[in-house]
């Protein structure tokens, strides 16, 4: 296991990328989206010119809401930014890792989910509230595919910290590649939910009816919701790190991993657009069996590892 | 006297004054158990430090001898949060049970005898002082829980609790007649005695005693009715210690066993995972904001037993850093659940007290006239779901690394299972919390008693506060607490091999971490910080112009996926009357979440059995002479049968 | 004084305690019987125990004091002076008592205990004044002389612990401290409560609480 601080350099461009890449994303998937559906669509760096114009604008704010209703977006970021402290950014390590810190990353989540919640019951809007109930439900079965995710990786690497986890050498070879392919199902699965993508969730839906993640930041504006929208596409970026690190492959030079890197990265982008617009989206009472079905990977994928 | 004897006597001296006082009786207790939690936190934290060769011999003068009372690390431990959490009830309490209001001398008697009880069991180094303490404990907790007898539920709740508490008490008679050594003071069992036929019956009526205590799952049936039905700072000492000393029971006896057999750990572990689960899910389940927490109490007993059961299976399969981790994050998990939770219910009480309602969904806005209330309740929430920076996460934390190791050094797939019910509980929590939070603290009022609050006085901010700093400290600094759980883990391992968790867990780089996340999350809040709220603007109603506070989303319409989703486990009654045809009437939907064992086995069983006892009632005449008769009777059969 | 004596006299008491139907005149033997008791340490030479003799003094103004005390006051209270139509008539308690005295003195030859230096009828004198006691318990209506047959119960109850008194000083002690403060206890509440919830001092209203 390296240090706990490594490459003074590469964890400098580490966090230059957590910091400034992520807007990036959600241009790419929107544009992938578009260009499926025969449309010009928005500029790759729409999301840039959407937050530099909420953090001018003046944000509104309703009589039901107190302070608490500002902690949502604040979590979100800062539980984001600390965790992409954790996770491997392709076969560079991560600035920080220690054993146990795969906990650490989900609980982060955890945390920035937790107060999300709170902020959109804060508002006491009926379908905030309801979008509120879905998030809670839905990552009750998200949580423990990562988990067991994170155990069969483990299992596999004998160590629980995210960056030996994930970029060990022989992951790819051998025996254990079943189980990898498994619990990569998996966590696209979480991934999905996770960002609120279809067939999950539907970002750009009009009816708050169907919404779970968009319907609990309705009533956010200006600064907080440029907050939760470069948190969303943090998470993109952080989340997406965990599924792409086990199948780069590893150059052995520090600036080519960084490239193949944020290749895979697009890629991923381009993927979940791709699944976006060749995908309608799942019923609401579907939605758990889609989680149920990652939970099952994952726990199979323990299993295989076992014989 | 040692300072740990003075604070004994201190705490159960404390309601005496208030007796023969017209007023400020309930300040002086107050002021009495405080005394007595700095003088028996700093004799518990000497201990913990390593002075005075890491371990005290009382000398216990009503008792005669020497060595009746042992402050040794595991007691110290559970020592700490008996008297914080004491300390600060008894202030909360000078607010809710203003002086002049029936019972609050009486009250201020049995709770400083409870936790002189507490106190003393702690430090119990001999069967006849634990059983002392045991009943003396049970006793004034009776009393407490009975506090607000005139409500037919609580009366309910008290006898509840008190035939658990009895049986459970029988067990431990059993039990300690069963211990290798007789009935002298408690000792290391000879190896191989715990693998034998008496050993076994010995471990199995302390699981009863102790788990009935604790409030393991199938044994829980006494704790939601008496934490809803008891005064909350009642509650909270309830919650957060009484409990835990099934926990040190148990923790007792795995000190004393040399060599745990593996299925010991195994059904620790089972029973650990059954209580979790099920715990937070009936919690999702219920409306009543006390009988939610108390199911929390069930889910963290859980956790805390996952840990036991698993360093106890890291005994038996000699993997010393497995049982030190498990064994570090159930220890430290005992004395967090007996903060978040004690806070919890403090805000909570404050909640309830201020609106007169328990139910969720009459609840609703008092963040706005509560702020610090709220806030008080969100740091335990917080705590309570194992969220970092706060230290419910370092000691789940812990469970976890030590079920990862596990699953390293050896083939136990049962270890990922733990994980998956670690990370199930953990989510299932967040949504339990997230639910009872907003009912209460967020949205708008749902009724005029929620919306005519007030915040509670400065005495009943002042323990939450305390609580919810120790919360913090906890979660910032879990590095500061290694030398202490080291001592109190190497109680449990006996042994030369002995890891010091310092080594195992890099709990500074937590500290860091925390750190960091919470100066990022302080500069976006500067940033946000709003210069002025733009005029008086109501909610996004997503084009409905009339909502009202009623039609907001539900404690209930918020646990209803995930209660619908566990309906096989948790058997909800649902009474829905469906608006129908061209005139419909009314609307009705209710639905409830029963106990499973009290209202589903208990109940019913003891219902059948009343009807076949009641032959019996011939002999319980009502005339006081006959029953006088009927001791006379015994007296004489048992004298000529003592002669013949 | 022999403490052979005292004993005689202790079991001269409870005859007359069964054979009275004056509450008042059943309170004043009660009362020598309680003081006789207290002397009894004294008699037996246990004197230079000061712990003994402090235990002593507290037993004697406790029951030679504060418990008539406060019967006597409960007696002013409710007007009663007499205990008509008890369930077992004056006769037969007599008979009974002298039948259990009798009974107590077989008993207690046959029972295994420690030979020592302990007076010869102790035993006996004891096992005789708790069957009076219960004899009272049992036999009578009135709350006050139920009190009384209490009190007669731990007079004998105390008589046994003087057995041990030798043995096991501290936890005899205890044990005769917590045993008064329990009579003093429990006598005040039931007293209180009888007369407070039905305005009379008869236990068969007691009947009425049967569920």
């Amino acid at each position: 296991m390296p240090g706990p601080l490594v490459f003074p350099a590469h964890v400098a461009l580490h966090l230059l990328v957590a910091l400034l890449l992520p807007p990036l994303v959600p241009g790419l998937i929107a544009k992938v989206k578009a260009r499926m559906a025969g449309r010009t669509g928005p500029p790759v760096l729409q999301l840039y010119h959407d937050l530099a114009k909420l953090a001018r604008k003046e944000a509104v704010f309703s009589r039901t809401t107190t302070w608490v209703f500002l902690a949502g977006p604040v979590a979100t970021v800062a539980a984001g930014l600390v965790a992409s402290l954790l996770v491997p950014f392709g076969h560079t390590p991560a600035p920080v890792a220690f054993e146990g810190d795969a906990v650490l990353f989900a609980y982060l989540f955890g945390l920035a989910r937790f107060l999300t919640i709170l902020s959109a019951l804060d508002t006491g809007s009926s379908f905030e509230g309801m979008g509120a109930a879905r998030e809670a439900a839905f990552s009750a079965l998200a949580e423990p595919a990562l988990f067991l995710g994170f155990a069969a990786l483990a299992k596999a690497t004998a160590s629980l910290s995210l960056t030996p986890m994930l970029l060990s050498q022989g992951l790819a070879a051998g025996r254990l590649t079943g189980p990898l392919i498994l619990v990569l199902a998996a966590w696209a699965i979480v991934y999905l939910a996770e960002n609120s993508r279809i067939p999950v969730d539907d970002p750009n839906t009009h009816l708050e009816l169907t919404m779970i993640h968009e319907v609990m930041v309705l009533d956010h504006s200006g600064r907080p919701l440029a907050l939760v929208l470069y948190g969303a596409s943090l998470k993109l970026v952080v989340l997406g790190a965990l599924l792409i690190d086990p199948l780069l492959p590893a150059t052995g030079r520090g600036w080519l991993d960084w490239l193949v890197f944020l290749g895979g990265l697009g890629l991923l982008a381009v993927a979940v657009g791709l699944v976006e617009s060749a995908t309608a989206r799942f019923r609401m009472t579907k939605v758990p069996q889609f989680l149920v079905a990652g939970v099952l990977a994952s726990a199979f994928a323990f299993l295989l590892l076992l014989v | 006297m040692s300072p740990y004897l003075l604070a004994v006597f201190l705490a159960a001296v404390s309601g005496l004054p208030g007796l023969f006082l017209r007023r400020r009786g309930g300040a002086v207790a107050a002021g009495l158990l405080g005394l007595a939690a700095v003088l028996g936190i700093g004799a518990a934290v000497r201990v913990l430090a390593g002075g005075g060769s890491g371990q005290a011999r009382l000398p216990a003068a009503p008792l005669g001898t020497a060595g009746l009372l042992v402050l040794d690390p595991v007691a110290a431990w559970f020592l700490l949060p008996v008297l914080l959490v004491s300390a600060c009830g008894a202030l909360y309490g000078l607010g809710t049970w203003e002086e002049g209001r029936p019972g609050a001398r009486f009250l201020r008697l049995a709770y400083g005898g409870l936790t002189a009880a507490l106190a003393l069991l702690v430090a119990a180094a001999h069967p006849l002082v634990f059983l002392l303490g045991w009943e003396g404990m049970a006793i004034a907790a009776f009393a407490l829980v009975m506090m607000e007898d005139r409500h037919p539920e609580t009366r309910r709740a008290g006898w509840i609790y008190l035939v658990c508490t009895h049986t459970g008490t029988l067990c431990l008679f059993a039990a300690f007649a069963l211990l290798p050594a007789g009935a002298g003071p408690f000792a290391a069992f000879p190896a191989g005695f715990a693998a034998s036929g008496r050993g076994t019956a010995l471990f199995l009526l302390c699981l009863l005693a102790f788990g009935a205590k604790a409030g393991v799952m199938p044994l829980h049936l006494w704790l939601p009715p008496a934490h809803a039905a008891a005064p909350s700072h009642v509650s909270a000492l309830m919650s957060g210690v009484l409990i835990k000393m099934g926990i040190l029971g148990l923790v007792r006896l795995l000190s004393w066993v040399p060599d745990p057999p593996v299925w010991w750990g195994g059904v620790l572990m089972g029973l650990g995972v059954l209580s979790g689960v099920l715990g937070v899910a009936f919690a999702l389940g219920q409306h009543d904001l006390k009988r939610l927490l108390a199911y929390h109490s069930i889910e963290n007993i859980g956790i805390i037993l996952m840990g036991l059961g698993l360093g106890s299976l890291g005994r038996s399969l000699g993997h010393p850093v497995v049982a030190a981790l498990a064994f570090g994050g159930a220890l430290l998990h005992v004395l967090n659940h007996g903060l978040f939770k004690a806070l919890l219910f403090l805000a909570a009480g404050s909640a309830v007290h201020a609106a007169g309602t328990r139910d969720l969904d009459r609840l609703g806005g008092l963040g706005r006239r509560m702020p610090w209330t709220s806030a008080a309740f969100l740091v335990g929430a917080w705590a309570i779901c194992g969220l970092p920076p706060l230290n419910g996460f370092v000691s789940e934390w812990l469970i976890y690394l030590g079920a990862f190791r596990a699953m390293a050094v050896s083939r136990w797939a049962w270890s990922a299972g733990l994980l998956a019910a670690l990370a199930l509980i953990g989510a299932l929590a967040l949504a339990c919390f997230a639910k009872a939070f907003g009912a209460v603290f967020l949205g708008a009022p749902r009724t005029p008693a929620a919306e005519g609050v007030h915040e509670a006085p400065r005495g009943m901010l002042v323990p939450m506060g305390v609580l919810a700093l120790a919360c913090g400290a906890i979660g910032l600094a879990p590095a500061l607490l290694v030398p202490a759980l080291d001592r109190g883990v190497a109680a449990l391992m006996p042994g030369p091999a002995r890891p010091s968790l310092g080594g195992l867990a890099s709990l500074p780089l937590l500290t860091g971490l925390a750190l960091v996340l919470l100066g990022v999350a302080l500069a976006f809040a500067v940033w946000l910080r709003p210069r002025r709220r733009t005029g008086d603007l109501p909610t996004w109603d997503c084009g409905y112009g009339r909502p009202t506070p009623r039609m907001q989303y539900t404690a209930s319409s918020f646990a209803d996926g995930p209660v619908s989703g566990l309906r096989w486990a948790l058997l909800p009654r649902i009474h829905d009357a469906r608006p129908g045809g061209l005139f419909p009437s009314p609307a009705r939907y209710e639905s409830h979440v029963p106990d499973p064992v009290l209202d589903r086995v208990a109940d019913p069983a003891l219902r059948r059995s009343a009807r076949g006892l009641a032959l019996l009632r011939v002999a319980q005449g009502g005339q006081l002479p006959v029953y006088l008769l009927y001791v006379l009777l015994t007296l004489l059969a048992l004298l000529v049968w003592m002669v013949v | 004084m022999s403490p052979d004596l005292l004993i005689a006299l202790v079991m001269l008491t409870n005859f007359t305690l069964v054979a009275t139907s004056r509450i008042n005149k059943a309170i004043q033997v009660a009362v020598a019987q309680g003081v006789i008791l207290g002397l009894m340490p004294l008699a037996m030479g246990l004197g230079r125990h000061v712990h003994i003799l402090a235990m002593a003094a507290a037993a004697i103004a406790v029951k030679g004091w504060f418990i008539p005390f406060l019967l006597r006051r409960a007696l002013r209270h409710v007007k009663i002076h007499r205990e008509v139509d008890p369930f077992i008539g004056y006769t037969a308690s007599l008979l009974l008592c002298a039948a259990g005295t009798g009974l107590s003195l077989v008993l207690a030859h046959n029972l295994p205990l420690k030979p020592g230096a302990t007076p010869a009828f102790l035993v006996p004198a004891a096992l005789a004044t708790l069957f009076t006691g219960f004899l009272l318990l049992v036999s009578r209506r009135k709350a006050l002389t139920q009190v009384v047959g209490y009190l007669v119960l731990e007079n004998g109850i105390y008589l046994f612990a003087l057995l041990l008194v030798e043995d096991m000083p501290v936890l005899v002690e205890t044990g005769i401290l917590l045993d008064l403060f329990v009579g003093v206890f429990v006598m005040g509440i039931v007293i209180n409560h009888i007369r407070t919830a039905f305005d009379s001092t008869d236990t068969r209203h007691l009947a009425e609480l049967k569920d």
